[in-house]
């Protein structure tokens, strides 16, 4: 697989924002005949004035495909509604295109600016040339350069042919944020027209020509394998061509239709053989972690010695389960194996992994496997993995025709890859005011990466560094992992290790809070009071900014002002993927009394510091959508093994939130000019402290193991 | 297989497949409309909802045989150009993130404001409550119903 662990593909992005600019110059020149304009792989501008814009990431709902763009178009000086885009497949033009760890505006802010200030300077070029005027006479504006002194103007598309001709400028000047006239609006997502009439084309939609149907029966222990099986009954069923194995531990059932396909699977006997895992359960996974506990850590973060002060000390332990992404649109793949070719169709966020798997899975070579990437219902990180399109290039050359592969429901929670489950063990040591003089966070889970085979450097999960870092400026403050051994497949999910360090962290912070009878508030302000910067990695976290978004929620929510009888609130702040995030959530308890009462979410009140806002309405909809989804992982999402299988099948046993538990979220952007930050996932990890927090406030119980209603 | 006719927005389609195939997969593979989507295969999400007759059913768990010689109406046949007042609200109100269960939820709108025309919070809840979307866009869902129902923003 991959040779860099996602983590580090992540930071090389990052890093190689300035470089990427050289690495995706396409042959320039040798489109001036046709007289358009592509001065870099991003961007194309035709003689009729449509400028094409190609998104090098995959959209999964996150707004890519509009936010993007808009960071070219700013700088291209471009009139929005002549844009188009066009989605990129697996390429070597663009570096890394995984859509993961919040990343798509961070990894692209700088090359997509660049290449659209580099396609303005040219085009203003190109103006001054066919004018014979000085070039600091023209200007860019609305897709036009205009000479305001003759009051001349030329369309780009006018310009394209003669700015194709010209030397690309090494280094071009980009604009200040008080000129921004797209990014930081509320631009409409051009994505939505197309999804409300059903014409929006998911991996699912995808269609070719004799295109056979598949669902596959997989293992449903963890590790096990086919040892036989009989298709007599499944041959019968209309429409079935096909039934073998796929690997060590599939059957594939092919036919005419999805209904065909998954009526053939019905009725297949097999015989399985269960493997060294038929023993394995929810409580030995709970066991294995307590016991890998007492391992050796490795120090993920550490300032002074928590060990060597003296004072009152406190100490609790969190634990979380497996939790699994369920998106809307189950699995799928749609593959076409033909001898030297494999194309795929694939709703992936990791199109270069899913070429490169398939290459080796079908014997052929990188460049022989052409993946197309397709809307995506939904992620959340399940599309990291290439399963999906493994199997379906496997099948589609067993059977030397089309394929698409379908998961159902059932398949997609029972063989899905699973936040991993984590134990937390926290103690402080507080001073004489009764504030943490120490802090020490052990955060045991098994490794996502290491589990995969990737490099875990220092025994050190490569993910820790975007998720898991420190919030308050302590003197004495270690932060630990220990690598547990599990064998259930783990995957990244939506805020990956930071939903688990965050519940601990701002649990146990509300503890102390409440240990010293103060103001969990004025106790976390009072934490942050002094400007520091918390060097952890590569990331440098500001106590300022972290005050901040605790002050603009707070503020936002009426912290001081009394509630209404029966209304109980909680706090939580946390930073992830670099951004900064603070929610305030208001409860009652319903169903009461004491024992049975559940909470109600009313309203939840996020404050955000993600650097420059590229589009407020995407914004918006990715904090109320992480909180709704981290809502439902903080309620009831818990997935469980029995006799070596996952036990959930459906949303009826795994049950995410529906409209009414849905609470009010509002949402507030501490206005930044810095570079823009992750957004797709810091709003799910305060979520759940902040609740539990709440419902402290309300019942005196403190909730140290989630999902809260189990 | 046995031949099942039905209408399907407006058209009549006579189909050759099993009488107990659901009608999602004969709308989607057999008659290519792939608007109505696949989520659950056991009516817990509302993605495959369709009106049969005027209802919001899920096509899911509703074998063709029982809507034969009925009136299927899906996402495509909603409105002629697309443009149905909850489409427009949608767009509106910027509900779709994925957009995958968005169609569902349209059509299950569609069914309520077609018996009540001016939806409460709680009747809209109450319609509701059955499609699932995991991008968690309810509140937009919601004032999109409202703006539909109101002809403007609420």
């Amino acid at each position: 697989m991959s040779p860099l662990s996602r983590r580090e593909f992540v930071a090389a992005g990052v890093a190689a924002g300035a470089g990427l600019i050289i690495g995706f110059y396409l042959p320039h020149g040798g489109e001036s005949k046709q007289e358009s304009f592509s001065p870099n792989a991003y961007l194309r501008i035709a003689p009729d004035n449509k400028v094409t814009i190609v998104v090098a990431r995959s959209e999964m709902g996150q707004g890519v495909r509009t936010a993007l763009p808009m960071i070219l178009a700013e700088e291209l000086e471009a009139d929005w509604k002549q844009i188009e885009i066009e989605q990129a497949g697996a390429s070597t033009l663009f570096g890394d295109q995984t859509t993961g760890g919040s990343a798509s505006i961070r990894t692209t802010w700088d090359p997509m600016r660049k290449a659209g200030a580099t396609a303005r300077e040219m085009l203003i070029s190109a103006a001054a040339v066919a004018w014979g005027v000085p070039r600091s006479s023209c200007v860019a504006e609305s897709g036009r350069i205009k000479h305001s002194a003759s009051g001349r103007s030329l369309g780009y598309g006018e310009l394209a042919g003669r700015a194709a001709l010209l030397p690309i400028p090494a280094d071009v000047p980009l604009k200040q944020s008080k000129d921004y006239k797209i990014v930081g609006q509320r631009v409409a997502r051009l994505d939505s027209p197309a999804k409300v009439k059903g014409e929006a084309v998911f991996g699912i939609d995808f269609a070719l020509p004799g295109m056979n149907f598949a669902v596959l029966a997989r293992c449903p222990t963890i590790g096990g394998k086919v040892s036989g099986f009989d298709d007599k009954e499944s041959k019968k069923i209309s429409g079935v061509s096909y039934v073998g194995k796929i690997g060590d531990s599939a059957v594939a059932v092919v036919a005419d239709s999805v209904w065909g396909a998954m009526e053939g699977r019905r009725v297949l006997n097999i015989a399985w053989d269960d493997g060294q895992n038929k023993d394995l359960n929810t409580a030995s996974v709970t066991a294995a972690l307590k016991q890998a506990a007492s391992k050796k850590a490795a120090s993920i973060y550490s300032v002074g010695d928590p060990a060597k002060v003296s004072g009152r000390k406190i100490s609790a332990e969190y634990s979380l389960p497996f939790m699994a992404h369920a998106p809307m649109e189950p699995g799928n793949c749609t593959a076409n194996f033909s001898g030297t070719r494999c194309e795929l169709w694939a709703p992936t966020q990791v199109p270069q992994d899913c070429r490169d798997s398939v290459a080796q899975a079908v014997s052929l070579d990188p460049d022989q496997v052409k993946v197309n990437v397709t809307l995506m219902g939904g992620g959340f990180g399940r599309r990291l993995e290439h399963d999906y399109a493994v199997e379906a290039a496997l099948v589609s050359k067993v059977i030397n025709a089309p394929v698409k592969v379908i998961w159902t429901r059932e398949d997609d929670m029972r063989f899905s890859t699973y936040r991993p489950a984590s134990l937390h063990q926290l103690s402080a040591t507080l001073d004489g005011s009764g504030f943490p003089i120490a802090l020490t966070h052990r955060l045991i889970a098994p490794s996502i990466s290491g589990q995969k085979g990737q490099p875990t450097p220092g025994n050190v999960d490569p993910d820790l560094p975007d998720e898991a870092g420190p919030v308050y400026g302590l003197p004495n403050y270690a932060i630990e992992y220990v690598m547990a051994e599990i064998p259930v497949p783990l995957g990244w999910m939506r805020s990956v290790y930071a939903l688990q360090a965050a519940f601990a962290l701002e649990s146990f912070i509300d503890e102390l809070a409440v240990a010293v009878a103060k103001d969990p508030l004025k106790y976390r302000l009072h934490l942050l009071e002094k400007d520091q910067d918390l060097q952890y990695f590569t990331n440098t976290w500001k106590t300022a900014r972290m005050r901040g978004v605790l002050q603009l929620a707070t503020e936002k929510a009426g912290w001081d002002k009394p509630l209404p009888a029966g209304r109980f609130r909680g706090i939580a702040c946390f930073g992830c993927f670099a951004t900064y995030m603070a929610e305030v959530v208001e409860i009652s308890m319903e169903g009461g009394p004491t024992e049975n009462a559940q909470p109600r979410v009313h309203r939840v009140v996020a404050a955000v510091d993600c650097g420059q806002v590229v589009n407020p309405s995407i914004l918006e909809q990715q904090i109320q959508g992480g909180i709704v989804y981290a809502l439902a992982n903080a309620l009831r999402a818990k997935i469980t093994i029995e006799k070596g299988r996952v036990v959930q099948g459906n949303f009826d046993d795994y049950a995410p939130l529906r409209m009414d538990e849905t609470p009010v979220v509002e949402v507030y952007a501490v206005p930044s000019t810095e570079a823009p930050t992750g957004i797709g996932e810091p709003s799910v990890p305060p979520l759940a402290p902040a609740l539990c927090n709440a419902i402290y406030a309300a019942t005196k119980k403190r909730v140290r193991a989630l999902p809260i209603l189990s | 297989m046995a031949d099942t006719t039905l209408r399907v927005n407006g058209n009549e389609k006579r189909v050759s497949v099993s009488p107990e195939t659901p009608l999602l997969w004969v709308l989607r593979d057999t008659l290519a409309l792939t608007g109505t989507k696949f989520g659950c295969g056991a009516g817990l999400c509302g993605a495959c909802t369709v009106h049969v007759d005027g209802s919001a059913i899920r096509s899911c768990s509703t074998p063709v045989s029982q809507v034969a010689g009925k009136s299927v109406t899906t996402i495509e046949g909603l409105s002629a150009n697309g443009l149905h007042v909850l489409q427009q609200a949608w767009i509106a109100e910027e509900v779709p993130q994925c957009g995958y269960c968005q169609t569902g939820q349209i059509m299950t709108a569609a069914a309520l404001l077609s018996k009540t025309p001016n939806p409460t919070d709680d009747q809209i809840t109450q319609a509701m409550n059955g499609n699932l979307c995991r991008c968690g866009t309810y509140e937009r869902i919601r004032k999109a119903i409202h703006r539909a129902a109101g002809g403007g923003a609420r």
